[in-house]
């Protein structure tokens, strides 16, 4: 199967073998994440990409619980968390009194990178309105959402990030029902529509892709919004040692496409070559197993479509 | 010192107030009666008369998050909502003051709905009434200025660490036009020196906030929270005894008006407290032996004031401006009640509300509301409460 550093150009990355990697940890170890949680590696990618001089908000969800259990926390850059939808708004407080203490001298200057992390619950539901407000007035930040297709937090809900066919707990697959009956939530989109500076998609499956694109919107000046693909073992009934060959799938199938849009300009950072059958990607998931073949040919069709659109937007000069 | 008396509307004044508190952030969302405020908060960022950060959201509960933000970095903060703002942003109102974040509201008190209804009352505040925040109520435009720089200076206190909330009664004094003294920025200098936070969130020192915490220990957390709260109750004191010595313009938790030799008070809270004032003057013109005792301090409840200001009364009439429906009563009542219970000689209790959205609590109703009140205790009926004026 083909990885990220065979097909990218590497030349383009600043980060780009493992020896290379930031060493320092800011997302300790020991905190409660299950077996395999790859929202935990995303998270800890993320913050070696971004370094020490980071601020980060967290919304409510499976990677605060598991972070922050009085009186430990795995964080070792200032972090805060308030409440699930409100991430968004927190950071750009923070962003806010920064600003204006740094520029009426009573703080030292600094570059700080302010970020908000929450998951796709507290991002495409509870948080929408807050996060396109945020992104709207423009504030210096970076928004990540660790999307792992449901709240997994809660005991594994359906949100409107959830991808049609998929069963959780209440949208279970049944009689008269396939599982979740809608189209997810084409998140990174609704973000490219608030034209920021930059938006992109990334996979923890593909950490230089990834880490290069937190650099990225780290060095921006102006909102920038990283939507990243958490596979979840828990809540995707899949083996905990099997999450990164699912998000390997993920993109190669082009379920996720890994691109980028900059100031408007879409690019695809990795096309997958063979593009895999989304059936490899669908078949080994606990919560897809009640699809038909039927259904699977459904979904690859619209999988297709999909990735062509995006292909063509890139084409777009 | 500079003093200078102005002719300006309260809500302006309010906001020429948190300029010279030379605040940093301020972030709110447009809401009637509050909006005056923040729109002059908004002009003075855009004229240059304050540097801070404005940040318009796009709701209320972005409006107490950003402020949460800001306050956690070791900004100072101010925000003002009313009635359905402050009933969106309550998710997050509890939790400032459980994350002892020092953010600075004026809450124009209005009704909430349904029927949707912009007019004041107690309706808003009382939702929020066990939020852990310091609330004060004030009674004319010179109250509600002064009180600006009291909050960020009770707040602020490193011993305190607690938001506070200035309940000013919206359109009544929010759009009323008053002779204010503005004192000079030195003295305000003076009063709030420039806040620094003890552990901000920064990079040079990383601090966690807002961890969870098990069952073993959300009590003692809570307990912290109380304690917390009831401790500010010297640090309130202390910011009004520097504020007298610094304007000669005194503030007390309780405050009594004809009361001592009186042997039933009216007992009000928030701008109808001048109305009852007039109310007892005419009264005690016809021989009523009427005082009035108004609260101005209500979170934490300065339960020794009271009893001092409520000790040898027979009657204690007390005008709640919200309901507590399906309860024993107004809040305000239900307070004292409560306060009052078993306690030796403790006077009667006898309860009305009235000016709910508004409604206008005239000097003859003051009156009315008296001598009725007066009559229900004697009787021997002060169970319950009246709904002073409604049409049935």
């Amino acid at each position: 199967m083909a990885c990220a550093s065979e097909v990218l150009c590497m030349d383009k990355f600043s980060v780009y073998a493992a020896r290379l990697v930031e060493k320092g940890e800011y997302f300790a170890s020991g905190h409660r994440a299950c077996q395999g949680c790859a929202e935990a590696l995303a998270v800890r990618l993320v913050m070696k990409a971004l370094g020490r001089d980071t601020i980060v908000a967290m919304a409510t969800g499976c990677m605060e619980i598991i972070s922050s259990p009085l009186p430990t926390t795995a964080w070792e850059v200032p972090w805060i968390h308030v409440a699930f939808e409100n991430a968004s708004a927190v950071i750009t407080g923070c962003e806010s009194g920064m600003k204006a203490m740094m520029r009426k001298g009573k703080l030292p200057p600094k570059k700080i990178n302010f970020v908000a992390m929450g998951g796709d619950g507290a991002t495409a539901d509870i948080g929408m309105g807050q996060l396109s407000g945020a992104l709207e007035r423009g504030h210096d930040f970076i928004y990540v959402c660790l999307d792992n297709e449901a709240y997994m937090n809660t005991g594994i809900q359906r949100s409107s990030a959830t991808p049609w066919g998929a069963s959780t707990t209440t949208s279970p697959a049944g009689k008269r029902s396939k599982g979740q009956q809608t189209q997810k939530k084409d998140l990174p989109k609704i973000a490219i529509a608030h034209n920021i500076p930059y938006v992109a998609t990334a996979c923890p499956s593909f950490p230089f892709d990834l880490m290069e694109k937190v650099k990225k919107a780290a060095a921006i000046e102006g909102p920038a919004y990283l939507h990243i693909l958490s596979v979840c073992p828990t809540g995707w009934r899949i083996p905990s040692e099997e999450a990164i060959k699912y998000g390997r799938l993920a993109v190669n199938t082009c379920v996720f496409p890994l691109y980028e849009c900059e100031y408007g300009k879409y690019r695809m950072t990795y096309k997958p070559d063979p593009i895999l059958p989304v059936r490899e990607y669908i078949q080994g998931q606990g919560r897809f197993r009640h699809l038909t073949d039927e259904d699977i040919e459904v979904i690859q069709k619209r999988t297709t479509e999909e990735y062509e659109k995006l292909l063509k937007l890139c084409e777009m000069d | 010192m500079t003093r200078e008396r102005r002719g300006i509307e309260v809500s302006l004044a309010i906001a020429e107030a948190v300029g010279q508190a030379d605040c940093d952030v301020i972030a709110a969302y447009p809401i009637t009666p509050q909006t005056h405020i923040v729109e002059h908060l908004a002009e003075m960022v855009a004229n240059g008369q304050l540097d801070a950060e404005f940040v318009p959201v796009e709701s209320e509960h972005s409006a107490m998050s950003v402020c949460c933000g800001a306050a956690a970095v070791g900004a100072r903060t101010f925000t003002s909502t009313s009635a359905q703002g402050l009933a969106l942003m309550a998710e997050i109102f509890f939790i400032a003051s459980a994350m002892r974040l020092p953010v600075v509201m004026a809450l124009a008190n209005r009704s909430l709905s349904a029927p949707l209804s912009i007019w004041n009352d107690h309706t808003d505040t009382m939702m929020v009434r066990d939020g852990g925040w310091i609330h004060v109520f004030v009674e004319n435009g010179q109250e509600a200025y002064d009180h600006v720089f009291w909050a960020f200076r009770v707040a602020e206190d490193p011993v305190v660490r607690l938001p506070v909330a200035i309940n000013i009664d919206g359109f009544i004094l929010t759009h009323m036009i008053e002779p204010i003294e503005f004192e000079d920025d030195d003295l305000v200098k003076r009063y709030i020196p420039e806040y620094r936070m003890e552990k901000p969130l920064h990079p040079d020192k990383p601090v966690s906030m807002g961890c969870f915490a098990m069952p073993e220990l959300y009590t003692e957390a809570q307990m912290a929270r109380e304690k917390a709260l009831v401790n500010s109750y010297s640090t309130c004191l202390k910011g009004w005894e520097e504020w007298a010595a610094l304007t000669g313009r005194r503030y007390h938790p309780i405050e009594t008006y004809r009361a001592d030799d009186a042997d039933y008070c009216i007992v009000t809270m928030g701008s109808l407290g001048e109305t009852a004032m007039a109310a007892v003057d005419e009264l005690r013109e016809q021989g009523e032996k009427v005082g009035a005792i108004k609260i101005r301090l209500w979170r934490p409840f300065p339960f020794d004031d009271f009893y001092k200001a409520a000790e040898g009364k027979e009657t204690l009439i007390v005008l709640d401006r919200a309901i507590s429906f399906g309860g024993p009563g107004g809040p305000v009542a239900l307070e004292i009640r409560s306060a009052l219970y078993r306690r030796p000689q403790a006077p009667a209790v006898v309860n009305y509300v009235a000016g709910l959205a508004s409604r206008d609590v005239r000097v003859e109703d003051f009156k009315a509301i008296i001598l009725e009140g007066k009559a229900k205790a004697t009787a021997g009926h002060t169970a319950g409460y009246t709904l002073y004026g409604v049409r049935e």
